[in-house]
């Protein structure tokens, strides 16, 4: 079936079978490979990507034929003109990651998280990333950089790229 | 895992939905948020040959209030009415869409998909027993209303049959001093439930209890109302002695398996101890507001 | 003039270098290697635990558009290739089932296809049929030798061997002659290490013949060697690369019979085969952990002197023996089971067995059994202090190996290198306020209210290790660096071990700036390419700092002291008359009279006098002693009474592995290890039933906790520097996992005490909590 999906700004045109999930489309016939499964029971979130701007979607439980005509920002669409997104910035700054490879999924749903509660308490940010594993970091560092990604984009917004 | 192949109908409005639906019957199944049916899917627990995808059906995604009911559409997302201003009278709902899954997954899961698909241990049909809500059916021959304890049937299976469609699930608008509340315990955030209670409970002048609801989940086929509890509640003040008979009948009635989550005698207790917590918190929240 | 303000780079919270990739989705991890013509491969498993393989029918299969071929055990049989050593040499492993199914999920049969989806449809379209056996699932049933699980084996008994170490009849004579003896049963569950990358690999024969294989993998030189043993293939002809590993823990060291699948496919197919295995097949087919039921006794004197331990072990390994132990230590380092602890005299014995579960042992973050010794020995204690109602802390102060005793010779046989037990723990105290904790117990437990108190203070073993005593497969356990150094003072390091998030890009770049004055930032990290990076026995078991670390130290002093020889040219003094001081060359004696180390690596290539030119130097370090990092760990627990739930209000580590690298890092594996040790004590195990079917198989059963489950981690630091290690460091992955499981326990049974709990097995469910309660 032939879908068209705006994945970071650019329009993706691919032929697909239904049953291709999102992550793998985007992972393998739009090559980005930054998005990650770690999982077959929609536990871990290390597929999670932004859905129309600030929907959080846990990639491999959604059919790519779902998103056609949706946009996706993936962890590849954070950095802007290669100068890091904060959330970016935050996770290098508090050791927010060991392995990397929950990394991106975590950083999507904090995306979309600080759209909506851009001041979470510690308490939210724990609550928002419990569909999200992490094995090596223990959450702690996490929530560290979640704190100062909320500060930095408080203090001045990330400019959007504003769609064509 | 990789689901099987199927074939897709992506419906834009409900029309065709329906239509695909009475055209394929039993070989159709509706995907709306997916978020049960895809994971079945990856296991090949679930081999569908047509998907119908309902995702767009943009006419499906109201959430309104009118003719005494909070009407949430196939459509509405457990996060959208998790974040309605709408829910701040109903507490039990309110509670409840707070632990439904992940946060996460409450983006794309909904709330009518999870009364279909009726998982045993599922918070919605829990909640909506407890609340005397209603589930709007529509097929070939027409739309009917189906009072929750109807539409429940058994584990996985409701009363909506081959070509048809749930449309909408009915909440009743609280009265005045009403208040609910939903308690989950689970493993972890995600797991389905070792054991749930949902209450709603309204109270006259005279503080005695005019009505109630409570319900349990995880404890048998399907989410039980606990009559026994209702009865007991009904015409009473709700002392700690009275709350306490009430639990009791909760932990009569669930008739749980034993699993990794707990054994017969703990989830018989747990449905004792989380209807008791929640109706004292239904009941602080009734003094809180009359304070 | 020196700055002496200036931080060193050993001991800077240094920003990690690799991080750049890893937040931009940029990381090259196994499953984003696509080689061009690449085919997929998926595996058929059996349903069944145990089965006699009567037919494999893959006709089927083979119709599905995009499938290209089949193979099962029989055609590895027939290619010699049927059955794999495992690491550890004591066992062999069917790659594919040979006859039986040993295990449900075991390997049957490899599908390659063209699409990920069409290997799929082949493997589920792949016919089998079973006569299922009587599944064996107890290690104690299978002592029995009621039914023979491996009857390819030279002695027809289930009975894998008997290891033992220390003084078996002193021990008995002591803990008879004791005051006090306490004698416990503890299982220590099987888990899984369940990192969030699954494992896997792409194998493809190029151009030359060359066998180019990407594989998750902790020990690739070791891959490589067991690769060209196995297969026959020569050993310069195989190039392993390990890419980025999404964490490893000790999962990703095994050979999996998928690996050997995928290069069997590309070397008949001709095309490259990519493996990669879902979150199921790692739960239910790779290494898993621990699974050992511990007979633990103590004895004491009144006052609480410990006089003799003995532990009896029964471990269970599943259908085959592949746990990745060094050769001779089967029973890993279980000789740690003495603990922080004097004892005059100990024995421990473990008898291992067969049953029809999936093959391992080793594995999560264990220091190859560290984690199941260190659990027996500070439950133990905790069981002794109660029974002779004496503080948990002050009984194990008073048994702690004294500053004064290092070296200390335990009784079995392990030379601690250095230590300061109560100099760890009286911090640990300090800062809970211990006091004021048990001043509040007093008070709820008057109440009736659950509240505990759980000390660790464990010892453990890591960096295997000294070659007279460690070898995997027969190579010893050295490890290794290159380093070389351009002519503008920047470099590289190259080394034996290889990262899954353990930051050595960083780390051993520190190492090597402040060995040679050079900034950190501009030394290359590279591990994981047999082609380039010098041998080494790989990173699990904490071992990478005290092997490969010391090696790179050794390299660069290597390299210091030929620069030395350079700096003497520039400096026109004689190479004696030059000393390494405030990180420069300097003529002595003349003040001011200094070069950099840079302003030498530009002379070794344009300027070197009579010396040979360039700067780079290899050393192949063998270590020689492990290295005994130790902690102090104590956890506060509030039970709920009417739902079992344990709430743990405030856990504080306080750990010692000697000198620190970058504290930033080691407070980060700290924050990670206690986690996958809360879980463990509260919510994982990998459980059979009575039938032998795996019921915890993803992870809607295989818990890992979220963000909310975890607790808030309090981290402190003591430093004792190990006397034999170039840096003093001693590893420190692993501790956290070794420490906290008994802290956890400790403390729930020390609030459960009043109900008279003595023991509870882990995991500690609700329902496991609640039963102790109500005693049902």
């Amino acid at each position: 079936m032939k879908i068209s999906v705006t994945v970071n700004g650019q329009v993706y045109e691919r032929d697909v079978e239904p049953r291709t999930l999102l992550a793998y489309f985007l992972r393998e016939d739009c090559g980005l490979t930054g998005t990650h499964v770690g999982c077959d029971s929609s536990s871990c979130g290390c597929c999670v990507v932004a859905l129309d701007g600030d929907v959080p979607v846990k990639s491999c439980t959604m059919f790519a034929v779902s998103a056609d005509g949706h946009e996706v920002t993936t962890v590849e669409g954070l950095a802007k003109g290669g100068v890091l997104h904060p959330i970016q910035q935050a996770f290098w700054d508090q050791h927010g990651l060991q392995c990397g490879y929950c990394t991106p999924g975590m950083m999507m749903t904090i995306y979309t998280m600080l759209q909506q509660y851009p001041h979470p308490s510690e308490q939210q940010i724990r609550e928002f990333l419990s569909g999200n594993l992490c094995r090596c970091t223990g959450y702690q560092n996490i929530v560290k950089a979640v704190q100062q990604a909320a500060e930095t984009l408080a203090a001045s917004p990330a400019q959007e790229e504003v769609p064509a | 895992m990789l689901p099987a192949g199927f074939e897709y109908v992506r419906a834009a409005t409900p029309e065709e939905a329906l239509a695909a639906l009475a055209a394929h019957g039993s070989d159709a199944r509706v995907l709306a948020g997916g978020q049960s049916l895809i994971p079945a899917m990856r296991f090949r627990l679930a081999q569908p040959a047509v998907l119908v995808d309902i995702g767009g059906v943009g006419a499906l995604a109201y959430l309104r209030e009118d003719g005494g009911f909070l009407h949430v559409g196939a459509m509405v997302r457990d996060a959208t009415l998790e974040r309605s201003p709408l829910l701040a009278k109903y507490s039990l709902l309110a509670d409840c869409s707070s632990v439904v899954a992940d946060p996460v997954v409450r983006h794309m899961g909904t709330i009518v998909g999870s009364l279909c698909h009726n998982d045993p241990a599922g918070d919605w049909a829990t909640a909506a027993l407890a609340s005397r809500a209603q589930v709007v059916v529509r097929g070939a021959s027409g739309e009917r209303t189906v009072d929750i304890d109807e539409f429940i049937v058994d584990a996985f299976t409701t009363a909506v049959q081959d070509g048809e469609m749930a449309i909408e699930a009915k909440f009743p608008i609280p009265g005045p001093r009403t208040a609910g509340a939903y308690e989950k315990l689970e493993r972890k955030v995600g797991d389905f439930a070792t054991a749930c209670a949902a209450v709603a409970v309204s109270l006259g002048d005279d503080g005695v209890c005019t009505s109630a609801g409570v319900a349990i989940g995880a404890v048998g086929t399907t989410a039980l109302r606990v009559a026994k509890a209702e009865a007991t509640l009904v015409g009473q003040r709700l002392t700690d002695d009275v709350i306490a008979s009430a639990a009791a009948e909760a932990s009569a009635l669930a008739d749980p398996v034993g699993d990794l989550r707990g054994s017969v005698a703990y989830k018989k207790d747990m449905a004792r101890v989380l209807v008791a917590r929640a109706l004292h918190r239904a009941l602080a929240r009734l003094e809180g507001a009359r304070a | 003039m020196s700055d002496t303000a200036v931080q060193r780079p050993i001991g800077a919270s240094m920003k990690r270098k690799e991080d750049p990739r890893f937040i931009q989705g940029k990381g090259n991890y196994i499953d984003d290697v696509f080689l061009p013509g690449m085919l997929h491969m998926a595996i058929v498993h059996s349903p069944y635990p145990h089965a006699t393989i009567r037919n494999i029918d893959a006709s089927e299969a083979l119709k599905i558009p995009g499938v290209k071929a089949v193979i099962t055990g029989a055609d590895l049989v027939a290619a010699g290739l049927g059955w794999l050593p495992t690491f550890h040499g004591f066992d062999k492993q069917m790659v594919l089932a040979v006859g039986t199914a040993m295990f449900q999920y075991q390997e049957v049969a490899a599908v390659y296809a063209e699409t990920r989806a069409a290997a799929a449809d082949g493997a589920e379209a792949v016919q089998v049929e079973y006569e299922p056996l009587h599944a064996v699932t107890s290690p104690f049933e299978s002592a029995k030798d009621e039914t023979l699980l491996r009857p390819d084996r030279e002695q027809k008994t289930n009975h894998i061997y008997h290891w033992e170490v220390g003084e078996k009849d002193a021990t008995e004579r002591a803990l008879a002659a004791s005051d006090t003896v306490v004698k416990e049963r503890m299982w220590f569950q099987r888990c899984h290490p369940a990192p969030l990358e699954p494992c896997g690999c792409v194998a493809h024969f190029d151009a030359m013949g060359r066998l180019q294989f990407h594989v998750t993998s902790q020990a690739p030189h070791v891959y490589r060697t067991a690769l060209a043993l196995v297969t026959g293939i020569p050993e310069d002809k195989i190039h392993v690369m390990a890419p980025d590993i999404g964490g490893g823990f000790g999962n990703k060291v095994p050979v999996y019979p998928g690996y050997v699948c995928a290069i069997v496919g590309a070397l008949k197919l001709g095309r490259p085969v990519k493996w990669i295995e879902t979150r199921t097949e790692n739960l239910t087919t790779t290494g898993f952990a621990r699974d050992y039921h511990m007979d633990v006794e103590i004895g004491a004197t009144k006052d609480g002197t410990v006089t003799a331990l003995k532990v009896s072990t029964t471990a269970d390994h599943g259908a085959f023996d592949a746990a990745a132990d060094p050769t001779k230590y089967p029973s890993g380092m279980m000789g740690i089971v003495t603990g922080s602890y004097t004892f005059p005299v100990a024995f421990a014995q473990t008898d291992a067995y067969f049953t029809n579960k999936a093959p391992g042992g080793i594995a999560y973050r264990c220091s190859f059994r560290v984690t199941e010794a260190s659990f027996a020995i500070e439950r133990g204690m905790d069981i002794l202090a109660d029974e002779l109602g004496i503080d948990p802390a002050e009984l194990r102060s008073k048994n702690f190996v004294r500053k004064e005793q290092f070296p200390y010779n335990s009784a079995l046989g392990f030379t601690y290198d250095s230590g300061d037990y109560q100099k760890t723990l009286d911090l640990a105290l300090e800062n809970i306020g211990y006091k004021q904790l048990l001043a509040e117990q007093a008070e709820k437990r008057a109440r009736g209210e659950l509240m505990g108190i759980g000390i660790s203070t464990f010892t453990e073993v890591v960096g295997a290790g000294p070659g007279k005593h460690f070898d995997i497969l027969g190579i010893k356990m050295f490890d290794s660096a290159e380093i070389r150094i351009h002519p503008t003072g920047a470099g590289f390091v190259r080394a034996g071990t290889k990262s899954q998030g353990q930051g050595h890009e960083t780390t051993w770049a520190q190492i090597v700036g402040d060995e040679l004055g050079l900034d950190p930032q501009n030394i290359m990290v590279e591990e994981g390419d047999t082609d380039t990076a010098p041998y080494g026995l790989g990173t699990y078991a904490s071992r990478s700092t005290p092997t490969a670390g010391a090696a790179i130290s050794m390299a660069a002093r290597r390299i210091r002291e030929k620069a030395r020889k350079i700096a003497a040219h520039l400096l026109e003094v004689s190479p004696d008359d030059v000393e390494w001081q405030d990180q420069v060359f300097a003529a002595k004696g003349v003040p001011g009279k200094t070069v950099t180390m840079k302003d030498v690596a530009f002379a070794a290539y344009t300027n070197p006098g009579d010396n040979e030119p360039g700067l780079e130097a290899t050393y192949y370090y063998d270590p020689p002693n492990m290295t005994f990092p130790h902690g102090a760990y104590i956890a506060v627990v509030d039970i709920d009474r009417d739902t079992g739930s344990v709430a743990v209000r405030t856990f504080l580590a306080v750990d010692d592995c000697g000198t620190i690298i970058n504290p930033m890092i080691v407070e980060g594996q700290i924050h990670g290890g206690l986690t996958e040790g809360f879980a463990i004590a509260f919510m994982q195990e990998i459980q059979y039933d009575a039938d032998g079917n795996n019921l915890n198989t993803n992870f809607t059963d295989y818990l890992v906790p979220t963000s909310l489950e975890t607790p808030h981690w309090d981290t402190d630091k003591t430093v004792t520097p190990s006397p034999h290690h170039p840096i003093g460091a001693k590893g420190v992955g692993e501790s956290p996992n070794v420490g906290s499981p008994a802290a956890f326990v400790n403390a729930v049974v020390d609030a459960l005490s009043p109900l008279g709990v003595r023991h509870i097995d882990m995991p500690l469910t609700r329902d496991k909590v609640w039963r102790a309660i109500h005693g049902t």
